[in-house]
C-alpha cells in the first residue's frame, strides 16, 4: 500500500498562477471555455491539497491499477549494449500503459466536480481505453474522439473501448490523427461543459491540464526514485522516456529532476519531432513547441506509432528543453521496429511502439553510454501493435524477396 | 453604467449607424475560399453589409464547425497565407470597415508589430482572435491600438458578471456575443441564450453588441437583433460558396437579411423580453 507522503516529493516546479512554465503554457482558450478551465483548476487545487482525495487516488492506483509497477533490470540487452539497463514497468499497469494514472485522477476529480460524462481524445487508443475503463468503473458516460486513420491502425483498441461501453467518434478533419482528435474533443467540450469533463490524455492543453496531468503521473518518478535507491543505492545516470505530448516522460522526470547527475532524455519520433523541428506556437490552448510551416500553419506529424503522432510537445517539456535541464532527441521508425523486436527477443518483453522509441535511442547511443546506468520508462505494452509490426515486417520481407528474385 | 473609453474608427462608425436606427449586418468571408474572393467581399457590401469579417484560415480552427473548417481547408489548398490575404485587401478600397478574424498563432508567428502595420496598410480596422483571451491580450491590444486597429472581444453565455465587466471595458469596435455554447455552424433554431446574453451586456454597457454563431436565415437575423445591435453571419454564407453557388447567389442571402432587418419593427425592443423571439424559427 502506498502512503500519501510518498507522493509529496516533487522535483519539478509548479507553473505560475497564469499557468506558465517560463514562457510556455498559459490558457489560450476561447471565452466559452475560460470558465470551464477555471473550474477544473479550482477543483484540482482543492483536491490535490486534500488528504482524502489523495488517499482515494492512491488506493485506486494500488488496488485497481496494480501499482506500484516494478523496476526490472534487463541483464541480457544491457550486457549486449555494455550498459546497465533498467525498465520502469508501466506496461504492467491495468489497461497496459501509464495512461491509467492520469485517468483515475481526472475521473475522480470529475466525480468530485459533479460531472457525469467524460470525453477524451486518443491517438494509439491507450488513453481512450484507460478513460473508457475509468468511466465504466465510476459509472460515467464516455465518448472518445479518435482520428479516422488511427481507428484503422489501432482497431483492437477501438473494439476494447466499445466493449467497455464508450462511444468512439472518428475525427475526420486534417490528417485524421491525434491533433485532429484534440480539435474535435475541444469543439465537443464547448457545447457540453456543464455536465462533461474533458479528460486530456497528456501534459498538454490549457492550464491547469499540463500541470495536473503531470501531477497525476508523478507517482511514476516517485516510485522509480525509491526503487533506484533500493536497487542502485543512488540515482541512474540517465532517465529516458518517449514523448508524444510528454506525460509518461513528465511523470518519470518528476522523480529525478532534482538529481543533478541524472540526464533527462525525451525521445521523439523523427516525423513528429516538436523540439527538434518545432518553434514556439499557440495551439490547443497552450504555448509550446509545434512543427509548423513558415506562416504558422501546424504541420501533420508522421510516425509509425499513433500515440506519438502529434506535432507538438507539452509546455513543461518546452521549458525543460529551453532551460537545458532535459534533452530531446529523434529516432526513426526503422530504429523503433528494430528496438521493438530486440526487447522482445532479448528480454521477453514486447513494448508499445511508443515505448520502443526510448529503447531505440539507448541502442543508438550505446557507444556513448558504456558502463552507465540507464533507466527507461516502458510506458506501455505492445499487444496493440503486434499486428501492425507483423504487417510491416511481412511487407519488408516481400520487398527484399522481390529485389533478390 | 459605462466608463469613458476611447472610441476608434470601427466603433465610431457602428455607433453612428446604430444611432440612425440601423441594425448592423456583418457577413464573414474566408479569404481565399475562391480565387475571386475579393469580389465576394464587394458583393456582400453591395448587398448591404455594414462591415465585413475577413477570415484568415488556420490549420486548426478549434472554434469552428464543419463549414468553416471546410472553407479553411479549401482556402489553404488555394494557397492563401496571412500575408497574401492582406496584400490582396490592400489593392482595393472598400466602402465599409473590414475586420480580420483568425487564430492567434498566425498573429504570433507574423509578429504583433508587423501584423498590426500590415493590417493598417491593408485598410483593416479591427481584429477578432477567438483564442486570445483577455488575460493574455494586453500586448496585442496595445500594439494594435498604436496602429489604429481595434480588437474585438468575445462574450459567451457562461461568462460571469465579473468577466463581463472586464470584457466591455477592454473590447473595442463592438462586443462579439457568442449566441450559443458550441462552434460556428448553421443551425435551424437560434439558441435562447443569445437573447439573455445580449440583455446582460445591455444592462451594463452601451458598447455595440453583435450576435454571431449559427445566424443562418433572415428570420434568425431579425430575432437576434431584437435584443442586440446586429448580427454576424458566416457558415450559412460560406456553405453556399462551398456548394458551388455563384457570388451573386451567395450574396443574395446577405441582401435578404438586410431587407428583413430594414423592414422589421424593432421599436418595442427596449425593456422587452427578447427571449420570446428566439424560438420556433423555420430553417431557411
Ligand atoms: C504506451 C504509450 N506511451 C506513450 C504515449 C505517448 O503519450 P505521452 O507522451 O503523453 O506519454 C502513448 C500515447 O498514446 C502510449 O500509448
Amino acid at each position: 500500500m502506498l502512503h500519501v507522503g510518498e507522493q509529496t516529493r516533487i522535483a519539478m516546479t509548479d507553473p505560475s498562477d497564469a499557468g506558465f512554465f517560463g514562457e510556455f503554457g498559459g490558457r489560450y482558450v476561447p471565452e466559452p471555455l475560460v470558465g470551464a478551465c477555471q473550474e477544473v483548476e479550482a477543483a484540482f487545487r482543492d483536491a490535490w491539497s486534500s488528504d482524502e482525495f489523495r488517499t482515494e487516488f492512491l488506493t485506486m492506483l494500488t488496488d485497481y491499477a496494480g501499482r506500484p509497477s516494478p523496476m526490472t533490470e534487463c541483464s541480457n540487452l544491457g550486457s549486449d549494449l555494455g550498459l546497465r539497463l533498467l525498465l520502469k514497468r508501466e506496461d504492467l499497469n491495468h489497461t497496459g500503459s501509464h495512461k491509467i494514472n492520469n485517468v483515475i485522477g481526472q475521473a475522480l476529480l470529475a466525480k468530485r466536480m459533479g460531472k457525469t460524462r467524460l470525453i477524451a481524445e486518443t491517438g494509439a487508443g491507450q488513453h481512450g481505453v484507460a478513460t473508457a475503463t475509468a468511466a465504466a468503473l465510476l459509472d460515467m458516460e464516455c465518448v472518445v474522439y479518435m482520428g479516422e486513420v488511427d481507428m484503422e491502425r489501432q482497431a483492437l483498441n477501438v473494439f476494447r473501448m466499445r466493449l467497455l461501453g464508450a462511444e468512439v467518434v472518428p475525427a475526420m478533419s486534417g490528417s485524421r490523427t491525434l491533433k485532429d482528435a484534440v480539435n474535435e474533443a475541444m469543439r465537443a467540450w464547448v457545447s457540453e461543459v456543464t455536465n462533461t469533463h474533458y479528460c486530456i490524455g497528456s501534459v498538454m492543453g490549457p492550464h491547469p491540464y499540463p500541470w495536473m496531468v503531470r501531477s497525476f503521473h508523478e507517482i511514476i518518478g516517485c516510485e522509480a526514485n525509491r526503487q533506484s535507491q533500493a536497487l542502485l543505492g543512488g540515482m541512474p545516470d540517465l532517465a529516458v522516456a518517449c514523448v508524444g505530448g510528454g506525460s509518461n516522460a513528465a511523470g518519470l522526470f518528476a522523480g529525478f529532476a532534482d538529481s543533478p547527475t541524472t540526464r533527462l532524455i525525451g525521445v521523439e519520433p523523427a516525423g513528429g519531432a516538436a523540439v527538434g523541428r518545432g518553434v514556439p506556437a499557440i495551439v490547443h490552448g497552450m504555448k509550446a513547441y509545434f512543427m509548423q510551416d513558415e506562416v504558422g500553419q501546424i504541420l501533420e506529424a508522421e510516425s509509425i506509432s499513433a500515440g506519438l503522432d502529434y506535432p507538438g510537445i507539452g509546455p513543461e517539456h518546452a521549458f525543460l528543453s529551453a532551460n537545458g535541464r532535459a534533452e530531446y532527441h529523434p529516432v526513426t521508425d526503422d530504429q523503433v521496429v528494430d528496438a521493438f523486436q530486440m526487447l522482445a527477443r532479448r528480454e521477453g518483453i514486447i513494448p508499445a511502439l511508443e515505448s520502443a522509441h526510448a529503447i531505440a535511442w539507448v541502442i543508438q547511443e550505446a557507444d556513448q553510454l558504456q558502463g552507465q546506468t540507464v533507466l527507461v520508462n516502458l510506458s506501455g505494452r505492445g499487444d496493440k501493435d503486434v499486428q501492425q509490426v507483423q504487417d510491416r515486417l511481412e511487407q519488408e520481407a516481400k520487398l527484399e524477396g522481390g529485389i533478390r528474385a | 453604467m459605462t466608463t469613458a473609453r476611447p472610441t476608434l474608427s470601427l466603433e465610431t462608425e457602428l455607433r453612428a449607424k446604430r444611432a440612425s436606427g440601423r441594425k448592423l449586418l456583418m457577413p464573414y468571408v474566408t479569404a481565399g475560399i475562391v480565387p475571386d474572393w475579393l469580389e465576394l467581399v464587394e458583393a456582400v457590401i453591395q448587398a448591404g453589409a455594414d462591415a465585413v469579417e475577413v477570415g484568415i484560415p488556420f490549420s486548426d480552427p478549434a472554434m469552428d464547425g464543419p463549414t468553416i473548417q471546410e472553407a479553411s481547408v479549401q482556402a489553404l489548398d488555394n494557397g492563401i497565407t496571412p500575408a497574401s490575404a492582406l496584400s490582396a485587401l490592400a489593392t482595393r478600397t472598400f466602402g465599409v470597415p473590414l475586420l480580420a478574424m483568425t487564430y492567434y498563432n498566425l498573429v504570433y508567428r507574423y509578429g504583433h508589430e508587423r501584423f498590426a502595420a500590415d493590417l493598417a496598410r491593408a485598410g483593416v480596422s479591427a481584429t477578432i482572435l477567438p483564442d486570445l483571451p483577455i488575460e493574455l491580450a494586453d500586448d496585442w491590444i496595445e500594439t494594435a491600438r498604436r496602429h489604429g486597429i481595434e480588437n474585438v472581444l468575445l462574450v459567451a453565455p457562461v461568462t460571469s458578471d465579473e468577466r463581463l465587466a472586464m470584457l466591455v471595458e477592454r473590447t473595442a469596435g463592438f462586443l462579439y456575443s457568442v449566441s450559443t455554447m458550441g462552434t460556428t455552424g448553421e443551425r435551424s433554431q437560434l439558441d435562447d441564450a443569445a437573447a439573455v446574453l445580449s440583455a446582460r451586456v445591455k444592462a451594463v454597457s452601451d458598447i455595440p453588441v453583435v450576435v454571431g454563431f449559427g445566424i443562418s436565415t433572415p428570420e434568425h437575423a431579425v430575432a437576434a437583433s431584437r435584443t442586440s445591435d446586429g448580427i454576424i453571419t458566416a457558415s450559412a454564407l460560406m456553405r453556399r460558396i462551398l456548394d458551388g453557388a455563384s457570388i451573386d447567389e451567395a450574396a443574395s442571402l446577405v441582401a435578404d437579411m438586410r431587407a428583413a432587418l430594414d423592414v422589421a419593427d424593432f421599436a418595442d425592443q427596449r425593456g422587452n423580453d427578447g427571449s420570446r423571439h428566439g424560438r420556433h424559427l423555420a430553417d431557411g
